[in-house]
């Protein structure tokens, strides 16, 4: 590549991915040179407003169109900016939630944890803001490679290890499952760039081999499940999420898991989007009943078994994995609604999330227990952590006037938009109804047993900050969505999603 | 003023939720008295919303109109928008069950009193139940009727499961699933409405139902579909009516609440299954209501039959009680089958009715089981003698709640009847059986209370004081007003009960 090429190209648009990159790369030197025994904690403060000048730089390019560098290998367009958004939110919270976390009180993994989590946000980023296949699936490696080392950053716990191993092997399959899904359509296009592969797969001639493509679709498909944590690929995530520390398991839940969504809807999308089908129907419309299958099982299993668990970090992981089911709804239909839905139920699941791993953070240092009884009677102990957890977990289980209420609603309305997928709707609405079982299980906990430890818990400036906020976005949301909705309607257009830059 | 009137009312109670919030939880008087006034506001509104309300018209009068939530579909030729109102207004029928519902949580207010400990938390549920009922009444859109719908519901499970009796939590997770699954029924329905019409107004949805074509829609849908939404409206709503043999969670909770709670529950929250029923599955689908009308009025007899049957035999008066209820609501059933003028103004009297009647039992109930710590009919007897005001409004309530002349229930069973008996008379001929069972179960447990002699162990019971005279004589003087003039009630729902049978065809 000419020298002039590359000073042509517009860098300025890339600052919140340089700003990240940056932030961690100090960090981690800044550990290297810090002595043994000074404290890292506050390493966070510093990756945190990191994470705060990239959401500035962010709000700065919103008025961008769509920009391309590298050969379209960065791309910045509607969608980008729109989900990017999100995991800068996510990550400065879960940074705040780190920054409390005292379990152990063992600092010398801590400046660790501070900068993977960057290096992690930074793969989120990458993929939210990609158009080509190679760095697609970089910014995917680099999401996953620092998960796994943060899930296992407690060297001597042996639940962390436990969870950091069977996160390796299985993300090393689900990886090698993707790849294998992408060589199939590397091999058929030659191209990969994902516009030069929607041009390719919409050529006549690729008629001959649209058996492969439904099976390259569906493999890829199955391999980025694992990020999102549905099934086929949900079973490391109760265990993964009991072992890991809170705020890993907050991450791998929200930001980790929002950025897999990412990733499938925009190699997916962009590529099939004019793919052919086996018989008449183009391919997005032939693989719809098996992504519906998958999307139903994925809630009900994960609300069935959570159903079973007395401890809270694994009750909460199988309900991730029903949420994940209910995102995976809009994008199993594919309608005109699709992308507000998606966006808005993982912004409503964000910040109901990071609530509820906020309070489980505070409350389960306090007992030293994950068990679900570390809540009894917490009403009576500290009523306003009780209310706070009681609006995230209604906001979870779909109440109105929360948000993952208009969140739902959203996703019923692209359910039933285009054609009758009633059963899939039914499906939803009844898991929800199920749900309830478990989510009231919690407030139970709190109001109605009596506690069987005493004293208030004491809630430290990080976590208030990240609880207040995560109840006033879970309240807004819920009461004016418009607020974000028209964020979203003006920031976003779908034609800059599907057509290439020139 | 007018113009947010009923956002006012509606929202009103928050303020003393407001004021609780702030009162320390240990000043026992306080926070009750806070919690009373917090109800008599809504009632001073409501009152005032009444003297604003023209009886003479049909529309939808005190509109009020925002835009608030729009969607945008995205299609490959144009974005269609999906916007969702702020709307709210009232006709006669909401209107009488908006006060209705302010006059029975002021006197379930004053009810909870007798509640032990934890005054403040249970003052704030109370009152945010209440912005959900009133909420309910006072929408005139199916997203904003949900949302007040949905609100019921959580402050409910709180009061059932911390302050009920032995097996509260039982009832509150019973109460929760049962209406958790009407609710979910009741959403896809709505949504599946939205995404064919492209509106949630009442009034739109029914001109479009009626006339058909406008917005999304280009022609009437289809006969399947409107018969199967009609269906589900039953079928959610027959939920919180109850309709047997969905009941058995409505049983649990008026055994295990406290008795205030069950005023508001037997009193307003059944009756949401009914204003339900009326105003979406007569309002919208006139034509398939007539054609299931038949089946609504077995399941009107069943429902009528069953719970006086069952009630019989109860030993518990909480027991008698409840299956009375599910009796009554059979009654509400019989009058909306008949489709005539007099059966369903039958049906909104037994509602209002039904609404004062066993409120006043379950307050009543509640002061007994103060002062005897039982609700077993076997552990009462002979309390005339020393409770002579108690067992008068007792014995005069369960006389209303087996329609003798000159009270509210005889009125609208009268009514309810002799609409069926036009239209569908065999049906009607079994359900008489009803009432003559419903004379005796009430006889029996009234009479095993009042009357016979009176045990030496049971000692000297106090007679009502003032603060329990106030429900008691409230109530019963509503029940006797309605039953003597009727027309005072039958005049504000006329012209809404006009245009509901003018879908029928007259």
């Amino acid at each position: 590549m000419e020298l002039e090429t590359i000073r042509s190209y517009d860098w300025g648009i890339m600052a919140p991915e340089l700003i990240i990159l940056g932030a961690a790369t100090i960090l981690s030197l800044a550990d290297l040179l810090m002595p043994k025994k000074a404290s890292r904690r506050y390493l966070a403060i510093f990756a945190f407003l990191g994470v705060a000048c990239a959401l500035v730089a962010l709000f700065m390019q919103l008025d961008n169109g769509v920009i391309s560098i590298l050969a379209d290998t960065y791309r910045f367009d509607s969608f980008s900016k729109a989900f990017k958004l999100l995991f800068l939110i996510g990550t400065g919270l879960i940074l705040l939630l780190a920054f409390d976390d005292r379990k152990g009180e063992r600092d010398e993994y801590r400046g660790e944890f501070y900068y993977l989590l960057l290096t992690a946000l930074l793969g989120a980023m990458m993929m939210a803001s990609s158009a080509d296949m190679i760095t697609l699936f970089v910014g995917l490696e680099l999401l996953s490679l620092s998960s796994y080392i943060m899930a296992g950053l407690r060297k001597r716990d042996r639940q962390s290890n436990e969870a950091a191993f069977k996160y390796v092997v299985n993300g090393g399959i689900s990886t090698a499952i993707t790849l294998f899904g992408m060589s199939y359509i590397f091999g058929l296009t030659g191209e990969t760039n994902l516009y030069a592969i929607q041009n390719a797969l919409g050529d006549p001639t690729i008629l001959q081999n649209q058996f492969l493509l439904v099976f390259a679709f569906l493999i890829t498909f199955v391999g980025l499940s694992f990020k999102i944590a549905t099934v086929p690929f949900q079973m490391w995530a109760p265990d993964v999420y009991h072992g890991a520390p809170i705020p890993v398991t907050a991450f791998l839940s929200v930001v980790s898991k929002a950025a897999g969504f990412v990733i499938m809807i925009r190699f997916l999308l962009v590529t099939f989007i004019a793919a052919p089908g086996v018989a008449e129907k183009p391919l997005l419309q032939e693989v719809q009943p098996y992504l519906a299958i998958l999307a139903g099982a994925s809630m009900i299993i994960g609300n069935l078994i959570a159903l079973r668990q007395r401890n809270i970090k694994r009750m909460f992981a199988y309900s991730s994995i029903a949420q994940a089911g209910y995102i995976l709804v809009p994008f199993a239909v594919i309608s005109g609604l699709m992308f507000e839905a998606v966006w808005f139920y993982l912004l409503a699941y964000l910040f109901m999330n990071i609530g509820v791993f906020a309070i489980i953070q505070l409350v389960t240092a306090k007992s030293g227990s994950t068990d679900i009884s570390s809540f009894a009677g917490l009403y009576r102990r500290s009523p306003w952590i009780a209310v706070c957890m009681t609006i995230f977990v209604l906001s979870l289980a779909g109440f109105p006037a929360t948000a993952g209420f208009i969140g739902k609603f959203g996703i019923f309305m692209s359910a039933l938009s285009t054609g009758a997928h009633y059963w899939l709707a039914g499906i939803m609405i009844a898991t929800t109804v199920v749900s309830y079982f478990y989510y009231f299980n919690v407030i139970g906990q709190m109001f109605f047993r009596s506690e069987e430890e005493a004293g208030k818990v004491s809630i430290p400036g990080g976590v208030l900050t990240v609880t207040a906020v995560c109840v006033i976005s879970t309240l807004v949301l819920g009461i004016l969505p418009h607020t974000a909705l028209e964020f979203f309607y003006n920031q976003f257009d779908l034609s800059q999603f599907f057509t290439p830059t020139k | 003023m007018n113009e947010i009137l009923l956002s006012i009312l509606v929202f009103s109670p928050l303020l003393a939720v407001v004021v609780l919030a702030f009162t320390p939880s240990n000043q026992e008087q306080s926070l009750k008295w806070i919690g009373l006034f917090g109800t008599l506001l809504p009632l001073v509104l409501a009152i005032i919303t009444f003297c604003q309300f023209d009886i003479g018209s049909s529309a939808i009068q005190l509109n009020e109109k925002i835009n608030w939530i729009s969607f945008t579909i995205a299609h490959t030729d144009s974005n269609v928008t999906m916007p969702i109102q702020y709307e709210l207004g009232v006709n006669g029928l909401s209107l009488v069950l908006i006060l209705l519902t302010s006059v029975v949580a002021v006197l379930a207010a004053i009810g909870s009193f007798t509640i032990k400990g934890q005054w403040k938390s249970y003052f704030i549920f109370f009152l945010l139940m209440e912005v959900g009922m009133l909420g309910v009444f006072a929408s005139q859109n199916l997203f904003l009727f949900f949302i007040f719908f949905e609100m019921t519901l959580i402050p409910m499970f709180f009061l059932i499961g911390r302050w009920g009796y032995e097996n509260k939590e039982k009832a509150a997770y019973s109460f929760l699933i049962y209406n958790g699954l009407g609710s979910a029924i009741l959403l896809i329905v709505f949504v599946v409405l939205f995404m064919k019409t492209g509106t949630l107004n009442y009034g739109e949805l029914a001109n479009i139902f009626a006339n058909g074509g406008s917005g999304l829609l280009d022609s009437v849908p289809g006969e399947t579909f409107r018969l199967s939404i009609l269906i589900a409206l039953l079928l959610a709503f027959g939920v919180k009516l109850p309709i047997v043999p969905l009941h058995t969670w409505m049983l649990r909770v008026h055994v295990e609440a406290p008795p205030p709670v069950v005023m508001i529950h037997s009193g307003i929250l059944l009756k949401i299954g009914a204003y339900g029923l009326i105003t979406f599955g007569m309002g919208f689908f006139p034509a398939e209501f007539k054609r299931i009308a038949f089946s609504i009025a077995i399941l009107g007899v069943v429902n009528l039959l069953y719970g006086a049957f069952i009630a019989i035999v109860q030993t518990d008066v909480k027991k008698v009680l409840a299956y009375s209820s599910v009796s009554h609501m059979g009654i509400v059933l019989i009058g909306l089958a008949a489709l005539n003028d007099a059966g369903v103004q039958g049906a909104i009297f037994q509602v209002v009715s039904h609404g004062l009647i066993s409120a006043l039992l379950f307050f009543l109930v509640g002061v007994l089981y103060e002062r005897t710590g039982t609700s077993y009919l076997k552990a009462y007897s002979g309390f005339v003698k020393t409770m002579p005001l108690a067992s008068g409004v007792l014995v005069a309530a369960g006389l209303a709640s087996l329609g003798l002349p000159g009270m509210s229930g005889f009125i609208s069973e009268l009514m309810s009847f002799l609409g069926l008996f036009q239209t569908k008379p065999i049906v009607a001929a079994v359900g008489t059986l009803g009432i003559i069972l419903t004379a005796v179960y009430m006889l029996r447990a009234v009479m095993a209370i009042t009357y016979g002699p009176l045990s030496a162990e049971r000692g000297k019971l106090v007679d009502l004081n003032v603060r329990e005279m106030v429900p008691a004589y409230v109530l019963l003087a509503l029940i006797i007003a309605i039953g003597v003039y009727p027309d005072m009630l039958g005049m504000t729902i006329k012209s809404t009960l006009d245009s509901i049978l003018s879908g029928f065809g007259g």
